[in-house]
């Protein structure tokens, strides 16, 4: 299971490599929704509450937009039909999509986050601020990752991929933007950093482990013929 | 199907939950700080407990539908969450209703139950489409049942996260639901059991229906008619019977 | 008058249960609805089976009464 994980991986990783096709997008998209809160916020700079709300939609509508490419590339070139002939566990899709996928968020919040310190938030990003944000980005984007895929797999199949996916994931990741958004509050609070709420932290490993559950139990009957 | 049940759960929840409403408007105390607008809660809170039970259910019999590949889990399935989200707009409503006679507001972002259901009709509402968007029948019921087996676990989930995003200041309402006082809380529970027993004929109801008509599809097939007269696109699962 | 007899916030009240009872009636009628319908392919197989009958030899697995006739459903 482990080297068909890591097989699929590395083509995903060497598919984008070679089409960069969804991570500078998302960067891209990050980077222009900064600029379009700055604009329907009218605030030169947020910090607290609003500066966590900021980021973590900033980070939800990228993560969006590579969904929706997740599984394009195997839907039309026919990856799903040489996939399920290879005698494999199939979960390894699951586990292998969404490791890409949290890999592309990783490189999204590389961008995305000193571009919300240089351009919207009012509080400098010092280390322990940044390490705070690591941890909470972590674990949410475990999430968007598992929910992600699955979202991502049910709707590749229906005929209206782009609308599926959020209006399906954006739902179910709630609990990931709350999470998220109040963790994040005091790391950014004008103050300076305070200490990360734990009952955050607990509630968004939650749903990681229930979703990653979840999605390991249901992934192989979307891949049935 | 079972008709004949359907008969007596019929009778069953009309004289519960004409009962379980006498009690409410006669025997229950006028609450304190509420006054007779706590009434309402009478009504909203059934609801919202059936319907999101019965969103559960939906999930729970998707469940059974992927396990055992029967179509018949799979309408079971879909009936429970279309029932439920029927429900469910009632809940919102009658919500809003509360919500306005209350606060003043159409809608308040202090009653974690009233948000985290909001979400998760939201989300249900998805349900139809998703399968109006898939065209191979067998396909559409598989991803169906993933779906609702995913919104079914996450709806526990969902409440939680909500409950703890919502602050303190105000306070909750509903959740007076678990310390009420003797008369308030028989009449609350004759409610419930009415609402739940309301639920349960519908479903029956609705699945006869579906079974009816699949029978009686296959009795034209039998007796030579044209099959497929009229190709009504519908997102209900089909059923064959024999 | 009544309205008057009753406390304050009655009509929020009473607004939320017109609603339950607008939904229940809503789904009744969706009932009938569905049953006009049923009723229409009856008497299209009641048509059909006729026809057979009319055919010699061909005994249908399922018989439709001939309870099923017009006469007894029409006013």
């Amino acid at each position: 299971m482990t080297r068909a994980v890591g097989a699929l991986l590395r083509k995903e990783l060497a598919l984008e490599r070679r089409t960069f096709q969804v991570v500078p997008a998302m960067a891209l998209f990050s980077l222009t929704t900064l600029i379009v809160f700055h604009f329907a916020l009218q605030q030169d700079d947020v910090e607290g509450r609003l500066a966590a709300g900021v980021l973590t939609v900033t980070l939800l509508f990228s993560a969006i937009l590579g969904i929706n490419r997740l599984f394009v590339a195997d839907h039309e070139e026919g990856g799903f039909d040489g996939f399920l002939l290879a005698p494999v566990d199939r979960t390894a899709m699951l586990v292998a999509k969404a490791l890409a996928l949290a890999g592309y968020l990783l490189v999204l919040e590389v961008v995305a986050v000193p571009a919300f310190g240089l351009m919207l938030l009012e509080p400098a990003l010092t280390g322990g601020a940044v390490l705070k944000t690591v941890v909470v980005l972590g674990l949410a984007d475990a999430g968007i990752a598992i929910v992600g895929t699955l979202v991502g797999a049910i709707a590749i199949q229906t005929r209206a991929l782009d609308l599926i996916v959020p209006l399906v994931g954006l739902p179910l990741l709630l609990p990931v933007v709350i999470g998220t958004a109040k963790a994040l509050a005091p790391v950014f609070a004008a103050s300076g950093a305070e200490a990360l709420p734990a009952k955050w932290l607990v509630i968004l490993g939650l749903y990681d482990l229930v979703f990653g559950l979840l999605s390991y139990a249901v992934f192989d009957y979307l891949l049935e013929d | 199907m079972h008709a004949a049940r359907l008969r007596t759960l019929s009778i069953l929840t009309v004289v519960v939950l004409i009962a379980g409403y006498s009690l409410a408007a006669f025997s229950a105390p006028m609450d304190a700080d509420q006054g007779f607008m706590q009434k309402i809660f009478y009504l909203h809170v059934p609801m919202a407990i059936v319907a999101l039970c019965g969103f559960v259910f939906g999930g729970i019999f998707a469940i059974a539908h992927l396990r055992t590949e029967d179509p018949t889990w799979d309408l079971r399935s879909y009936v429970a969450i279309h029932i439920a989200l029927i429900l469910g707009v009632g809940v919102l409503i009658t919500g809003a209703i509360w919500a306005k006679a209350s606060w003043g507001h159409w809608w308040v972002w202090d009653e974690p139950t009233l948000v985290s259901f909001l979400i998760i009709f939201l989300l249900y509402a998805t349900y139809t489409p998703l399968r109006f968007s898939i065209e191979d029948r067998e396909r559409q019921a598989r991803y169906a049942s993933v779906f609702a087996v995913t919104a079914g676990a996450f709806v526990p989930l969902n409440f939680v996260a909500v409950r703890s995003a919502t602050s303190l200041v105000h306070p909750r309402t509903f959740d007076s639901a678990d310390n009420l006082p003797g008369a308030m809380r028989s009449a609350f529970l004759v409610c419930l059991l009415g609402m739940a027993l309301l639920f349960v004929t519908l479903w029956k109801l609705e699945m006869t229906h579906k079974h009816t008509t699949a029978q009686l599809r296959a009795l034209k097939r039998k007796l030579g008619g044209e099959d497929g007269g009229r190709p009504r696109r519908s997102a209900a699962p089909e059923l064959r019977v024999g | 008058m009544i309205a008057a007899a009753l406390p304050d916030n009655a009509g929020y009240v009473v607004a939320a249960y017109l609603v339950f009872l607008a939904l229940l009636l809503i789904y009744v009628a969706i009932i009938a609805f569905k049953l006009v319908r049923m009723q229409r392919d009856v008497s299209e197989l009641n048509d059909l089976a006729d026809r057979r009958a009319g055919a010699p030899g061909d005994a249908s697995a399922d018989d439709e009464p001939s309870v099923v006739g017009r006469s007894s459903l029409h006013e």
